[in-house]
């Protein structure tokens, strides 16, 4: 069953396209990724999911109901997590839980289960304001509040964004866990190396989905060679290698550059290239396409 | 039902956690009460009147006296000249300057009539109207005194001749205690303006900080929402005019003839209006700052147009009709009438009526642009 499909959404904020033609259709109990840029339209797409904002055109159900017609049970039933901090600073990490937990009808204690490995971290702390909480303790919160009633699907706008890496690597196993419960999860972030760990991705930018797969087909399917290479001088060597006829792309990749070229290449006539060109440790291996890559690819 | 107590009961802990507005909801009204109380007064008292007496006689020496034995008035000055005189009311040291002019005594004495001429400081126009009416009435009364003294057989004659005396009582406020007529005035203007802020900067700030948005996303009915932000504040409210009440009660010991309960009823219905207004500008601000200012818009002019310190009665027939969606006018008006003159219901009923209008209207704005807004 598909637990959020969507159909031609777009929606224009002025002259300014914000989301065009959206086409999704996303698994009951998938960990979904949409990944791109700033400003690509994800947190649009997200609030006209959530029912917070009409679309131009298309339409879209999620859980099975219509986010325009049905808006009251998608309310019910979806966990929605803004990019933004938006609980309460001033009321306590408790007072918080214990609000949106009897909003929707609910206790703390019925769906303990379902938060305890997050709310555990943070409940130590219960009695502080959620203002005076921590960047990961503030994310845990709010996925905690998100949670409490138990959802059917989630939505996450951003949720690492602004969160150390320890923190990052923490949330993204408590997905992991989430997703083991059933529980549909959409998810945003700018982060390549985290859609790795979605089941499937769809890569947006300039509010188009340009395509969507499992990360690892992905890769799979990047169509052109690619090497990383090093040196001492790292700008002079993204300069030259521009300048190296079979390049197509090079970009700074972590400590390397990745460089893809337009036919098949000899390691060895690179190192050539660069050896002329008065580089000193350089290293050339080919390597294989990440996210990253893929999207520089688009 | 248990979410709208949900929702009153986080209103309520915020405000009571913010550590700013517990005393801005119980002391500081109490203390602009009594300070406003007894700084507003409009009472005319100590005038300063500077006498150019050119006519050195025992009469003028007379009236002079009897400037300085009157309570209003304060002996400023004794200019010797025209420009001296002048110079006094240029640089404010007199309010009122008498020129008795020389040959009064015996003007007095030849022609039983003498001329005098009084300049007034006029920059405020009713301290000048009343100084000059101070004024008139020592001159009538030392008038008297001469002509009995000079030609009583006048009096005499004038006294034959039915004259009308009229005699007066003041009602409803019999010592013109002025405080007694401003503390109602006051504190319905203070519980006005304080929960008209509250409520205008309180959904703001949840859209601002972007808790509406989680909001939002709930279950939670506009309905709901709307209550569960508005009856929070209409208990502040209650509960600072009781606290008004008394505070006026024990310090100024004003009067509370009318009926209490007519008057928390009708707070409740002024309150409903100032809840619609206050929630009206904060779907329409962006930003608690946007909101602040449009509240001091319509601050200045409830304020203004309120009939607190000049009365509703004598503005212009327009002003008077503007003055009609103020909920301020009304619950002053009210609360002077039912705690000064003892009004009924039937008697103050125009107001409930007005009253349930302008909550009507704005609360079905504000709902309505809160739709629009969708946010």
């Amino acid at each position: 069953m598909n637990s959020i499909q969507v159909n031609g959404i777009s929606k224009a904020y002025g002259k300014v396209q914000a989301v065009q033609d959206i086409h999704l259709d996303i698994q009951s109990g998938e960990l979904f990724g949409l990944i791109g840029p700033d400003g690509a339209g994800k947190t649009t797409l997200f609030r006209i999911l959530a029912t917070l904002l009409l679309a131009d055109a298309g339409d879209a159900t999620v859980a099975g109901w219509d986010v325009v017609r049905d808006f009251r049970q998608i309310r019910r039933h979806l966990g929605y997590m803004p990019g933004r901090f938006s609980l309460y600073q001033d009321l306590t990490v408790e007072e918080n839980l214990r609000f949106f937990a009897t909003i929707f009808g609910t206790s703390i204690e019925e769906n303990y289960d379902l938060i305890k490995d997050i709310y555990q971290q943070i409940e130590p702390f219960r009695k502080r304001r959620a203002g005076q909480l921590s960047g990961g303790m503030k994310q845990k919160l709010a996925l905690s509040c998100a949670l409490i009633h138990a959802p059917r699907v989630l939505f996450l706008d951003e949720p690492t964004t602004g969160v150390d890496a320890v923190s990052r690597q923490e949330f993204w196993e408590m997905l992991q866990r989430l997703k083991a419960k059933n529980i549909t999860i959409l998810v945003s972030t700018p982060y390549m190396d985290e859609a790795q760990l979605c089941d499937r991705i769809g890569l947006i930018r300039q509010g188009r989905i340009l395509s969507v797969a499992p990360p690892d087909e992905l890769t799979a399917a990047y169509p052109h060679p690619l090497f990383e290479v090093g040196a001492q001088n790292r700008y002079q060597l993204l300069q030259d290698l521009r300048e190296y006829s079979p390049t197509r792309s090079v970009f700074p990749f972590g400590e390397f550059l990745h460089l893809s070229t337009r036919h098949p290449v000899d390691p060895m006539d690179i190192r050539e290239f660069l050896a002329a060109r008065q580089h000193r440790e350089v290293v050339v291996r080919p390597t294989e396409a990440t996210v990253e890559d893929c999207f520089m690819n688009l | 039902m248990r979410t709208i107590l949900v929702l009153i009961r986080k209103e309520l802990l915020q405000v009571f956690r913010n550590k700013a507005m517990l005393p801005l909801l119980t002391v500081v009204p109490v203390v602009q009460l009594i300070v406003l109380s007894f700084a507003a007064s409009n009472e005319v008292k100590d005038l300063k009147v500077a006498i150019y007496d050119q006519d050195h006689s025992t009469y003028s020496r007379r009236l002079t006296q009897k400037f300085a034995a009157s309570t209003y008035f304060l002996l400023s000055g004794a200019p010797q000249n025209l420009q001296d005189a002048e110079l006094l009311l240029q640089k404010d040291e007199a309010d009122i300057v008498l020129l008795i002019p020389a040959g009064m005594e015996r003007d007095l004495y030849r022609l039983q009539r003498a001329d005098m001429q009084l300049l007034v400081n006029a920059v405020n126009g009713s301290k000048g109207g009343i100084a000059n009416g101070y004024a008139n009435r020592v001159i009538q009364d030392f008038n008297r005194e001469v002509r009995a003294e000079i030609a009583p057989q006048i009096l005499a004659m004038t006294a034959g001749q039915g004259r009308i005396e009229v005699n007066f009582q003041h009602w409803y406020n019999p010592l013109l205690d002025y405080r007694t007529f401003m503390v109602p005035g006051i504190l319905g203007t203070l519980v006005t303006i304080l929960i008209l802020v509250l409520t205008a900067m309180n959904v703001v700030r949840e859209r601002e900080i972007g808790t509406i948005e989680q909001l939002n996303v709930t279950p939670i009915r506009k309905y709901q929402l709307i209550l569960g932000k508005l009856l929070p504040f209409l208990l502040i409210g209650l509960f600072d005019l009781a606290i008004g009440l008394i505070a006026g009660k024990l310090i100024f010991n004003i009067p509370i003839i009318g009926s209490i309960w007519l008057i928390f009823g009708f707070c409740v219905l002024n309150l409903l209006a100032v809840l619609a207004i206050g929630m009206l500008i904060s779907t329409m601000a962006d930003t608690q700052q946007q909101a602040m200012f449009i509240a001091w818009f319509f601050m200045m002019i409830f304020i203004l147009m309120g009939g607190l310190f000049t009365p509703i009665d004598s503005m212009p027939q327009w002003a008077q009709y503007l003055t009609y969606p103020n909920p301020i006018a009304h619950f002053v008006e009210v609360m002077r009438q039912v705690m000064l003159k003892g009004s009924t219901f039937a008697d103050v009923q125009e107001h409930f009526v007005a009253m349930a209008i302008v909550s009507l209207f704005f609360g079905t704005l504000a709902v309505w642009t809160y739709r629009k807004t969708g946010a």
